[in-house]
């Protein structure tokens, strides 16, 4: 990467940060409240990534409905993320076989990559947020 | 090194504040600099001044305090999630009509900018948490 490249108009640093989503969509706050950080995050115009592992795939899942359980529904502002150029969106190859997921069960483009391969990703990392 | 720190629970329920006041404080004491600490999720409850522990236990939301006051640490507290929580300072009671405001010495309420940026401006952004 060229020095300009590393500089953001004003002169800002950009870093590799990394989103690292663990949880399940409800039941708890942290996917609600982690997304808001990308979504403000983005001002920031950072080289941002998400990794979608463990139970955080389900807050990626087609089909989502929460109306019985009175909780909001956000899984569609992930679709979104593109308009913020959020666009590196990685997902646990071991944690989507072991919920019986494929991408074609997920509501934005994914690039699938196995615990190797993830391992490599964060490694490359500048900040990690593990939510 | 300067660091970021932040914390994702709550005080008691959770160890994860007590691990970050401890990484806080050793840290400091070997000489690096705190560039600020930021509470999420229930991180934000670490900021009420009415917190009131058994006499015989450690006062985590005083410990905060005492860590700010004497190394000038940053402590920020995001605005969104402490008003889900009902953490105010005096200028958030006003505008959402409280009738108290219940922030400690030491914190601020701010946005999650502030996270942002101290994963920008630190050398480690630290995280605390499940």
């Amino acid at each position: 990467m060229s020095e300009e490249e590393m500089m953001e108009e004003g002169g800002g640093v950009v870093k590799k940060f990394l989103y690292l989503n663990r949880k399940a969509p409800i039941g708890t706050v942290y996917a609600l409240e982690s997304l808001e950080v990308v979504l403000i995050g983005a001002a920031f115009e950072q080289d941002v990534s998400m990794i979608f592992m463990d139970d955080g795939v389900y807050q990626i899942k087609k089909g989502q409905d929460t109306k019985g359980v009175e909780m909001k529904n956000f899984s569609a502002t992930y679709r979104a993320l593109e308009m913020y150029d959020v666009e590196k969106l990685y997902v646990s190859k071991e944690s989507m076989d072991e919920r019986g997921l494929t991408a074609d069960d997920l509501v934005v483009d994914v690039e699938v990559l196995d615990a190797a391969q993830l391992a490599d990703l964060m490694d490359d990392q500048d900040v990690i947020l593990s939510f | 090194m300067k660091f970021g720190i932040q914390v994702n629970e709550g005080p008691y329920q959770h160890q994860a504040s007590d691990t970050a006041y401890q990484f806080a404080k050793a840290a400091l004491e070997k000489g690096h600099e705190i560039y600020r600490v930021f509470f999420y999720h229930d991180g934000v409850n670490n900021a009420t001044r009415l917190t009131t522990p058994p006499q015989d236990d450690r006062h985590i939301v005083n410990r905060w305090s005492e860590l700010a006051e004497k190394h000038n640490v940053d402590l920020v507290v995001c605005v969104a999630a402490a008003q889900r929580r009902g953490i105010a300072d005096a200028d958030e009671a006003k505008r959402n009509g409280k009738d108290a405001d219940n922030i400690a010495p030491g914190f601020r309420i701010s946005g999650l900018g502030q996270l942002i940026e101290a994963g920008i401006q630190c050398d480690r952004l630290v995280v605390f948490g499940d």
